[in-house]
């Protein structure tokens, strides 16, 4: 291939990179800029960047002494990071064990646990609800961490299970004569080759678990356990014609999550690459 | 014979340690609960707030009677084209982004593939709420930017025509989330060997024609996964729908999705009282929807695709 057909290509690629990225992050970077303008300036150029006589912080005062945001995003901190853990965990566990050994009931067992990925979980949130009320776990975040585990763990289960396939069995096999026990295979040899996908799986746990409305709405309503979705989802609703406070809470739930998030994929990028490079 | 011969082989503990801790906490949690919840739909209220057995007379009530089954069909079937948007528009667009990520020696992908994700991350509520302030006919950020393109006859308040809502939203769900199918196909892309393309390049094989000749081959158990996946998730969408349009699914119903339904039947929404039982109801069908749907997936398709081991 010619190096000029090789420099169109590329910059053919990086053109719809670039056009998609702009997409992607517009409509975000329109909101953050416009949380810092006057309300005036939010109607009159919604485009341009917050000048010194347009820049007024206004909405960023009406949220930070109406709401408690910084609690709520403690709570979906603590929530968010525990249920991931266990899920994480239990799914590889069972993961390993489905697709490794060969017992009665494989099959079975995999479609059980399949089960969870197309069963919303909230339709059992009627005795979801009352099995939390009978263990008085109502407004506590263990009440989340269970259900968000458990709703987990079979979408873990199935992506892992498909990776756990590709582990090449001549390495397990090669540890078992060297007397490894089934649990060391499992956290030495398996678990680091699979670390791409738990990567993976990691970020789609994780994104629902952060963003979800419903289960705190239902299960943690409290004070002390809102987590930011829920704490900003009541905020926007009570000042919905409050448009600088509107667009600062949006860019106060925004940002968190995407700094979270920068720290998080640069993990999961050398995650990705390292189980990709042979 | 045989009995006498092969010495029983040991339980094997270690096979119950793994499963153990996933199948009891999803037991507990998840199936008991929903088990529990599905009951529910074979139950009305009796007198005095007791439960009366009815059979299938909830289901129907649901089918036979015009009031109810004139919202659930009208709800199944934006929930299809809902659907159906998304594979059209969602899943291409992934996996053209990953291909086109995961050509040899592209600068700044790590960027491209982080900036590209990052709508994925964010929930509900932020979206909807930002696409409702921008497509907002009021603040006129789109009106503007079409202006400026030349394009600006072409603007409509989308949300909230009938005809256009429905789309709208689901284009809104695909700009949100198709940094997924996108990361886990590129994961895919990366993990084909070296030596496979190599020997494809051997043999004159490049560019476009190794895409379509080598990796979407290999690639596609993963594109089936994704399929499923946004099969299951669209069908107990809601909250995009709830954020934007209300529990009403406005304007007059056009968006309104089985999540909304089964929200408005089971909690109530302004004059309509809800109804635990027929919101059961809803919530069985729409299992037995899904249910369906990943049963023709699993022994209809994934059996077919051949995987290939490296």
């Amino acid at each position: 291939m010619s190096a000029r057909a090789n420099i169109m290509r590329s910059s053919a690629a990086h053109a719809i990179l670039i056009a998609y990225t702009i997409l992607a992050l517009y409509p975000v970077f329109l909101i953050v800029i416009n949380s810092m303008k006057s309300r005036r300036a939010i109607f009159n150029d919604p485009l341009a960047l917050p000048t010194r006589e347009t820049f007024d912080l206004v909405g960023f005062h009406t949220v930070l002494e109406q709401g408690n945001f910084l609690l709520y995003f403690q709570n979906s901190l603590i929530v968010t990071v525990a249920s991931l853990f266990f899920a994480l965990l239990f799914g590889a566990m069972a993961a390993f064990a489905l697709a490794e050994y060969r017992f009665r009931g494989n099959l079975l067992m995999g479609l059980y646990l399949a089960l969870g990925i197309m069963i919303p979980i909230r339709l059992g949130t009627v005795a979801i609800l009352e099995m939390m009320v009978a263990a008085n776990l109502v407004n506590t975040h263990w009440a989340l961490i269970l259900v968000y585990t458990a709703n987990g763990l079979p979408l873990a289960v199935f992506i892992l299970s498909e990776f756990m396939r590709q582990v090449s069995d001549d390495l397990k096999n090669a540890a078992r004569i060297d007397g490894l026990s089934e649990y060391r295979i499992f956290f030495t040899i398996a678990l680091p080759l699979v670390r791409p996908a738990l990567a993976t799986v990691a970020v789609f746990t994780m994104i629902p678990i952060w963003n979800d409305l419903w289960f705190p709405l239902i299960l943690a309503p409290g004070e002390s356990t809102k987590t930011l979705t829920l704490g900003s989802q009541i905020f926007l609703g009570q000042y919905v014609t409050n448009w600088n406070a509107v667009l600062a809470a949006l860019t106060l739930a925004i940002l968190p999550v995407v700094v979270l998030y920068l720290i998080f994929s640069r993990q999961l990028i050398r995650g990705i690459t390292r189980g990709a490079v042979k | 014979m045989s009995r006498s011969r092969a010495p029983r082989r040991p339980i094997r503990w270690h096979i119950a340690v793994f499963l153990a801790p996933a199948l009891i906490v999803y037991t507990a949690i998840m199936i008991i609960p929903l088990f529990g919840t599905l009951n529910l739909s074979l139950f009305t209220r009796g007198e005095g707030n007791t439960r009366e057995f009815v059979g299938l007379a909830n289901f129907a009530t649901l089918f036979g009677d015009p009031r109810w089954s004139g919202a659930f069909w009208n709800a199944t079937w934006n929930n299809l084209w809902f659907f159906i948007i998304h594979m059209l528009v969602q899943n291409p667009i992934g996996v053209a982004l990953a291909a086109i990520l995961s050509s040899p020696r592209l600068r700044f992908a790590a960027f491209y593939r982080t900036a590209i994700f990052i709508p994925a991350i964010l929930s509900f509520v932020i979206v909807g709420f930002v696409w409702r302030l921008i497509l907002s006919p009021l603040w006129g950020v789109a009106p503007n930017m079409m202006d400026a393109i030349g394009l600006g006859n072409w603007f409509a308040p989308w949300l909230g025509q009938e005809s256009s809502a429905l789309t709208t939203l689901a284009l809104i769900s695909v700009w949100q989330f198709v940094g997924i199918p996108m990361m886990l196909i590129y994961a895919a892309l990366l993990s084909i060997p070296d030596e496979v393309l190599e020997a494809a390049e051997m043999d004159g094989i490049t560019g476009a024609s190794q895409f379509w000749k080598i990796k979407l081959p290999l690639i596609l158990p993963t594109i089936g996964i994704i399929s499923i996946l946004t099969f299951v998730g669209n069908f107990n969408a809601f909250d995009l729908i709830y954020v934007a349009q209300g529990a009403l699914a406005g304007p007059n119903y056009s968006t309104d999705i089985l999540g909304s339904f089964l929200f408005r039947t089971f909690f109530g929404f302004q004059l309509q009282l809800g109804d635990p039982h027929m919101g059961a109801t809803v919530a069985t069908v729409m299992f037995f929807i899904i249910l369906a749907g990943v049963s023709l997936y699993l022994f209809g398709i994934q059996t077919r695709l051949r995987r290939y081991q490296f």
